[in-house]
């Protein structure tokens, strides 16, 4: 989130789309109740099903699963056409005036630069215009017809209400009446809060569907601002913090990109990540990425990481390809993994087309799983009937199985989705022979280097001399990690400007990553922590719970990350001469000599409003960027595709030109392409969710929840469920092109057939929680049924929009 | 006033004001018909955050005993943390389940090994978890690391074993296994960030 819960409480218009918090979120969503009661605010749903936070809604429109980018275009095109933008801000913190390329274009559904056999761009004509002084040339009028903001309006004035009726199935006065709600919030002194989780990301266009909103939020002036921002209502209570760790192939802790094929050394390493100002007197603050990089090698390699041996840049694996879920059970799937691991993660439930997994899992000489429960995966290879139809004498992965403690029985911190670290303290004993998910690292790791240190082996340097200097080395305490994770000077960290002055001592703990150096001074294992545990102690735990701004911002609770900033771009809540939009809601103003007020400033605490320093501090425009430059797989500007498995013929937006049905640039993989079933054969859309009772598939093995939700069910219309003859209560049997599953359905009126671009579509309702493991009644993992393709940017799979049929059971 | 034996003496001794209030004329009922106590009244409670979804609710975790060296405790209760700024004391039906969460017959309690082809699991020791383990990794990775790539460049990766790291594990428990899997040269590791 770039707020966070409780902030919700302070929006005029609380938007959900592409999430369900009252169901997924509860105890964050009364925020959104809150802001409903005290300040009138609007609560406006949009989403496949009228779900229960559509039941608390003002106004609900419906839209068929898979369409957010020609809902969404439809809102930027209603905003443009009917001049419903905060004019001053999008020409001051957006790259609305930016000058786009001659060469850049968009034609019947393709940018500039495709290659129809890659499935991918080249994105060279997707940059700005640069002057002869080295900045991106802007046009302050926004007239240019090659203007950011120019290009923009043209790409969206295809998006009529008509065409989005057309394509969403949404009723035209219904679409509408929505643009209102969201327009009212143009006014500088109004701001709409979008809340959204997996019902965007899980789509092969779901970081557009996110771009989308972004745009809208920027023409809107609605960032930094209180009520404001984007809300990305998270999965699991740790999976911000584990991101932030970056616990995946891309990116390093605190998200710096991790070395490629690419990169020959440190030096263009460092230079290809560490980008120059792009407009005058930005801070650009990623210049700083030699710091943060060479202070994590440093954290990992200390005195073997030195100047000479590039701070021991060759210890880190280059990513070669692909890195992903999906990606590495295709690897799996085609033979070319050995050994895999399992930590808390259930993948055979969790990972879409449960037989290609499965299959995958089988040809693994051995599997590790760690976890305090009994999951699916592990089992993967045991009969369950016709839940889990498998040969195990076929089956010859070796698999372990290791009991881990859970959340209760280990001290340490969680990440919430308003980035706020917290600290919990343990409360018992795990069960039997547990141990601590670290303490199984540890002693892994230790038996690895003992290995290595006496029979030698490929490449032992970066295992022999990892740092590890933990008071019980097999079992390192959360104290010294979150110490580590913080950074502390190594030298005397020096004062640049007065080299006769320290700033930090060496040994100490470091205040924040404004202290990290790149001559080897300072470690740090994630620089966008630091500050959790300066010299004074741990912030993490700070339960100073008083908000003297009403705000909701309790600045003395746990410690945000960053520098404990509870708003992000905050900057950008005041005008540009410093004065706030809302003086009632007051994040950030300037005093006359620095940016203060309810938050810590997202900005230079001195820099003036004349020196014209832009809140988007990150990016090296200064600015927001409503063109996205090259850093999108698909264009930078959403364009609507069709699902890849569609009701439809082609995309309605595009019927002559088949390459822009779908995702141009999303990844499929041999046999998966095949694997895809049509309408002809599945002629019903299909969507998965979760259900208040449960979490994935964890409280299945929860007593109360499995009293509670008992069994799997399905969710269909009563219109869908008279023309099959299935009464409610009775078991159907719901099949995709890549398998079946059997449930109880549910008939109801929360889901209605749509009209779409001239035909009746309509949805079948997927709750995701069950499986052949655990206290429910043992049924179906709902993945069997899902399709193997992911988001073109992040790889996030289609759950949310594929194609079934039903019939009786 | 309803108080038991306990609670009078408890109160009696507490000093003057407890005296004052028996000499006020209130006695303690018979304990015959003592009532239940009330039990997170004398239990531990440790403030901790429910692992379920990204509202991070604080709870409070009542456990019996007093964490002292012998005493093996036992979780009995869990609720909203009420100071927490969040969630002020509230819960969901997911997080209103905890203990049993917690208490589920289907936790995992010893190593097993399902040797390959076989049909059931085996208790093993976790010093013979950790050794095979080690063992396989160990061969894995000297058999598959690539240390330069076909244009001769360096690159010291391990491809060939995957790990999938827990998000409902600590930032330090997530920190470590990411620490060790990157100087083991591991490329392909996920999380539910992306699922």
């Amino acid at each position: 989130m770039t707020n966070h819960w409780v902030d919700i409480k302070n929006a005029d218009v609380v938007f959900v789309m592409g999430g369900n918090p009252a169901e997924a979120h509860p105890c964050g969503f009364k925020w959104a109740i809150e802001a409903k009661k005290n300040r009138k605010a609007k609560l406006v749903v949009v989403d496949p099903r009228f779900n229960r936070t559509a039941s608390v809604a003002d106004y609900y429109a419906p839209l068929r699963s898979g369409t957010d980018i020609a809902f969404l275009g439809g809102v930027i095109n209603y905003l443009l056409s009917n001049d419903k933008i905060h004019h001053e801000y999008v020409k001051a913190y957006t790259n609305a005036p930016f000058l786009i390329d001659g060469g850049f274009g968009f034609e019947d559904g393709i940018f500039t630069g495709y290659n129809e056999e890659k499935r991918s761009y080249d994105k060279s004509t997707w940059k700005y215009q640069m002057g002869d002084d080295g900045f991106a040339k802007v046009d302050e009028t926004l007239q240019d017809p090659r203007c950011a903001f120019q290009l923009m309006k043209a790409h969206y004035s295809r998006y009529t209400p008509e065409v989005v009726s057309q394509v969403c199935g949404t009723p035209k006065d219904a679409f509408l009446k929505v643009c209102e709600y969201i327009a009212s919030t143009a006014a500088p002194d109004k701001t709409m809060t979008s809340l959204y989780a997996l019902g965007w990301t899980e789509h092969s266009v779901g970081s557009q569907n996110i771009r989308c909103m972004a745009i809208i939020q920027q023409l809107l002036g609605n960032m930094g601002q209180a009520g404001g921002g984007i809300g990305a209502l998270r999965g699991h209570a740790n999976v911000q913090g584990i991101t932030d760790m970056c616990a995946y192939a891309q990116n390093l802790p605190g998200y710096l990109k991790a070395p490629t094929d690419a990169d020959k050394d440190r030096a263009s390493y460092l230079a290809a990540r560490t980008p120059k100002a792009l407009r005058p007197n930005q801070m650009n603050f990623v210049q700083n990425f030699p710091k943060w990089f060479t202070s994590l090698c440093k954290a990992w390699w200390g005195d073997a990481a030195t100047a000479e041996n590039d701070f021991a840049f060759d210890y880190l694996p280059k990513l070669g390809g692909a890195s992903d879920t999906l990606s590495i059970f295709n690897a799996m799937y085609e033979g070319k993994i050995n050994g895999f691991f399992c930590q808390g993660f259930n993948p055979l439930a969790s990972v879409p087309n449960k037989r290609k997994v499965g299959d995958g899992l089988a040809k693994l000489k051995y599997l590790v799983i760690i976890d305090p429960l009994a999951t699916d995966t592990s089992e993967f290879w045991k009969p369950h009937g016709e839940f889990n139809d498998v040969d195990p004498a076929k089956i010859q992965t070796e698999v372990f199985r290791l009991p881990t403690s859970l959340f209760a029985e280990t001290s340490g911190t969680f990440t919430n989705s308003g980035r706020v670290i917290q600290w919990r303290w343990k409360a018992a004993e795990a069960p039997g022979d547990s141990k601590d998910d670290t303490e199984i690292i540890a002693n892994l790791f230790l038996r690895l280097k003992a290995m290595y240190a006496k029979d030698g082996g490929a490449f032992a340097d970066p295992i022999l001399k990892l740092t590890w200097a933990y008071n019980q080395p097999y079992k390192p305490s959360s104290e010294e990690l979150l110490r580590e994770i913080n950074g502390k000077a190594i030298k005397d960290v020096l004062d640049p400007k007065d080299p006769t002055k320290v700033l930090v001592k060496a040994g100490e703990q470091l205040p924040s990553f404004g202290f990290l150096r790149d001559d080897g001074s300072t470690a740090c294992g994630n620089w966008i922590y630091s500050g959790v545990w300066p010299q004074a102690g741990n912030l993490s735990a700070r339960r100073d719970n008083s908000d003297p701004s009403g705000l909701g911002q309790t600045l003395n609770w746990g410690f945000a990350w960053p520098v404990n900033r509870r708003i992000l771009y905050n900057r950008a809540s005041a005008d540009p001469s410093g004065k706030p939009w809302d003086a009632k809601r007051t994040v950030m103003k300037w005093t006359g000599a620095a940016w203060a007020g309810n938050d810590v400033p997202d900005m230079r605490p001195n820099a003036a409003p004349e020196e014209m320093v832009m809140p988007f501090i990150m990016n090296p425009e200064g600015v927001a960027r409503l063109f996205a430059r090259d850093m999108m797989a698909e264009g930078p500007f959403p364009e609507h595709y069709e699902p890849f498995e569609s009701p439809l013929d082609n995309n309605p937006m595009h019927p002559k030109n088949p390459k822009a049905k779908s995702n141009p640039a999303a990844r499929v993989y041999k046999g998966d392409m095949e694997a895809f079933g049509t309408a002809k054969d599945f002629p019903y859309v299909a969507t998965t969710y979760r259900l208040t009772e449960h979490f994935h598939y964890w409280t299945k093995q929860s007593r109360i929840n499995a009293i509670m939700q008992p069994e799997q069910f399905v969710e269909i219309g009563e219109e869908l469920a008279k023309e099959k003859g299935i009464a409610n209560g009775e078991k159907i049997k719901i099949r995709s092109n890549r398998g079946f599953i059997k449930a109880v359905a549910v008939v109801t009126k929360r889901i209605k057939a749509l009209d779409v671009d001239g035909k009746k579509v309509h949805t079948v309702g997927i709750p995701i929680h069950f499986g052949f493991k655990g206290a429910t009644k043992p049924g179906f993992l709902a993945n069997t049924l899902t399709p193997f393709v992911g988001d073109a940017n992040v790889q996030t799979p289609e759950f949310k929009a594929f194609l079934v049929n039903i019939e009786k059971a | 006033m309803n108080m038991n034996r306990r609670q009078f003496f408890k109160v009696c001794s507490a000093g003057l004001s407890g005296s004052s209030i028996a000499l006020m004329g209130f006695s303690p009922t018979a304990a015959q018909a003592e009532v239940r106590t009330f039990k997170l009244a004398r239990a531990t409670e440790t403030r901790n955050i429910c692992p379920y979804c990204s509202v991070s609710c604080g709870v409070l975790i009542y456990s019996t005993g007093d964490k002292s060296k012998n005493s093996q405790g036992e979780i009995i209760h869990i609720e909203g943390d009420p100071d927490n700024p969040v969630n002020r004391g509230t819960l969901c039906p997911k997080g209103a389940g905890l203990r049993d969460m917690i208490q589920s017959a289907n936790r995992l309690k010893w190593p097993e090994v399902r040797e390959a082809g076989a049909s059931e699991w085996k208790r093993i020791s976790w010093n013979e978890a950790f050794d095979r383990i080690a063992k396989h990794m160990k061969a894995d990775r000297d058999a598959n690391f690539v240390a330069q790539n076909a244009d001769g460049l360096t690159v010291n990766r391990w491809p060939s074993t995957g790990f999938l790291v827990s998000s409902a594990s600590q930032n330090e428990a997530g920190y470590l296994t990411v620490k060790a899997l990157r100087a083991l040269g591991i490329t392909g590791l996920d999380t539910q960030a992306r699922i």
